[in-house]
């Protein structure tokens, strides 16, 4: 069956080899395959999809296995979830897990994307769902509509490649650091406060999440609890998506190098591992450890 | 000793972005952030001459200090 699907994809690709979602549905249909299993197959034979043209030379055919294969999980689904969820779509990660217990709100609709009229008042995730059906349907997107610490969170949690903090706590995001390194998976840090935000890459044998929040952290300085902060500070869906950029930039990065992608990646960062501070009222991106 | 402490975003307000300060030979990083008036709930990433430091950290002729302030929101 693979070598007539491969024979198949042969004649459907066009001149530049790049295959049309139609004729993911004729091949699905065809064969009885899955539009995972139709890409893997493509990308691992020297075709590309079309919807992703524009960026095969950008990321190249081994970085884009590394991408489908990828099982990405998004823990908080509100401006930085959705921000995040939306370009690793649409990039093309193969797996995407969305964690969030929680629904929308109104005062969500100057940043959260996923956030609209219709669904107020419906689960976070249940839009990330519906949105993945429509913008990548090769994505294989699973939801889970309760917090992270759950034991069906964390036992999901443990499955994924790698795990972005989308978070809106504190003290949610040093649990989430915990058990990512309990788990040892790389977890990508980000954060928003009015103008600015930050990404940092927190491999799982680093003390990194303590070192962006210091006297947070119960385990080293069981001292009087701190307050989150002193005032929780606007956010707009500018410092969202900047952060959510940085947040993919640092998972592409990590996915089809760091994390074991092969030889023949086009994808060669010097510093993989770094961090950044972003001011977009006085723009300036300030390297972090 | 000189040092030269570097603010950023909102721990700017009221105060400045960069400045130099003279401080006694074997002044830590406590003692900076609490002579600017920055506050534990205020506190975010502290950088030496662009490598991470702690509080407790001794600073030396020369450094350059970055204080970014706590950001936790998504």
């Amino acid at each position: 069956m693979a070598a007539a699907l491969v024979e198949y994809l042969r004649k459907v690709v066009d001149s530049e080899g790049l295959l049309s979602w139609s004729a993911y549905r004729d091949i699905g249909a065809r064969f009885a395959v899955t539009y995972r299993e139709i890409e893997e197959t493509a990308l691992k034979n020297g075709f590309f999809p079309k919807r992703l043209q524009r960026q095969r030379n950008l990321f190249g055919a081994a970085a884009q296995l590394d991408l489908l294969k990828a099982k990405v999980a998004i823990v908080g689904c509100g401006g930085l979830g959705g921000a995040v969820f939306e370009m690793l779509l649409r990039i093309g990660v193969g797996h995407l897990l969305v964690i969030d217990p929680d629904f929308f709100d109104e005062s969500n609709l100057n940043r959260q994307f996923l956030a609209t009229i219709e669904n107020l008042g419906r689960y976070k995730v249940d839009a990330a769902l519906a949105r993945g059906r429509l913008v990548n349907p090769v994505a294989e997107v699973e939801t889970l509509n309760q917090v992270f610490q759950s034991a069906a969170g964390r036992a999901r949690l443990a499955l994924c490649d790698l795990v972005l903090d989308a978070l809106d706590s504190v003290s949610a995001r040093l649990e989430l650091a915990r058990l990512c390194a309990q788990n040892q998976q790389m977890l990508i840090h980000g954060a928003v406060a009015g103008w600015s935000g930050q990404m940092v890459p927190v491999p799982s044998d680093s003390e990194k999440m303590a070192q962006i929040y210091p006297g947070n952290n119960p385990e080293t300085e069981p001292v009087v609890p701190l307050p989150e902060t002193e005032e929780p500070l606007d956010n707009s869906a500018l410092t969202v998506n900047a952060v959510a950029a940085l947040q993919v930039a640092a998972a592409v990065r990590y996915v089809c190098n760091f994390g074991g992608g092969p030889e023949t990646s086009a994808i060669k960062p010097e510093s993989g591992l770094a961090g950044c501070f972003i001011d977009l009222l006085e723009p300036a991106l300030e390297r972090l450890f | 000793m000189q040092v030269t402490v570097k603010l950023f975003a909102g721990l700017r307000q009221g105060r400045f972005a960069i400045r130099e300060f003279e401080f006694a030979d074997g002044a830590g990083m406590a003692r900076i952030v609490a002579d600017i008036g920055i506050s534990d709930s205020e506190l975010g990433i502290l950088l030496c001459n662009g490598r991470h430091t702690e509080l407790s950290c001794k600073l030396e002729d020369g450094d350059v200090v970055s204080i970014f302030p706590k950001i936790g929101g998504g």
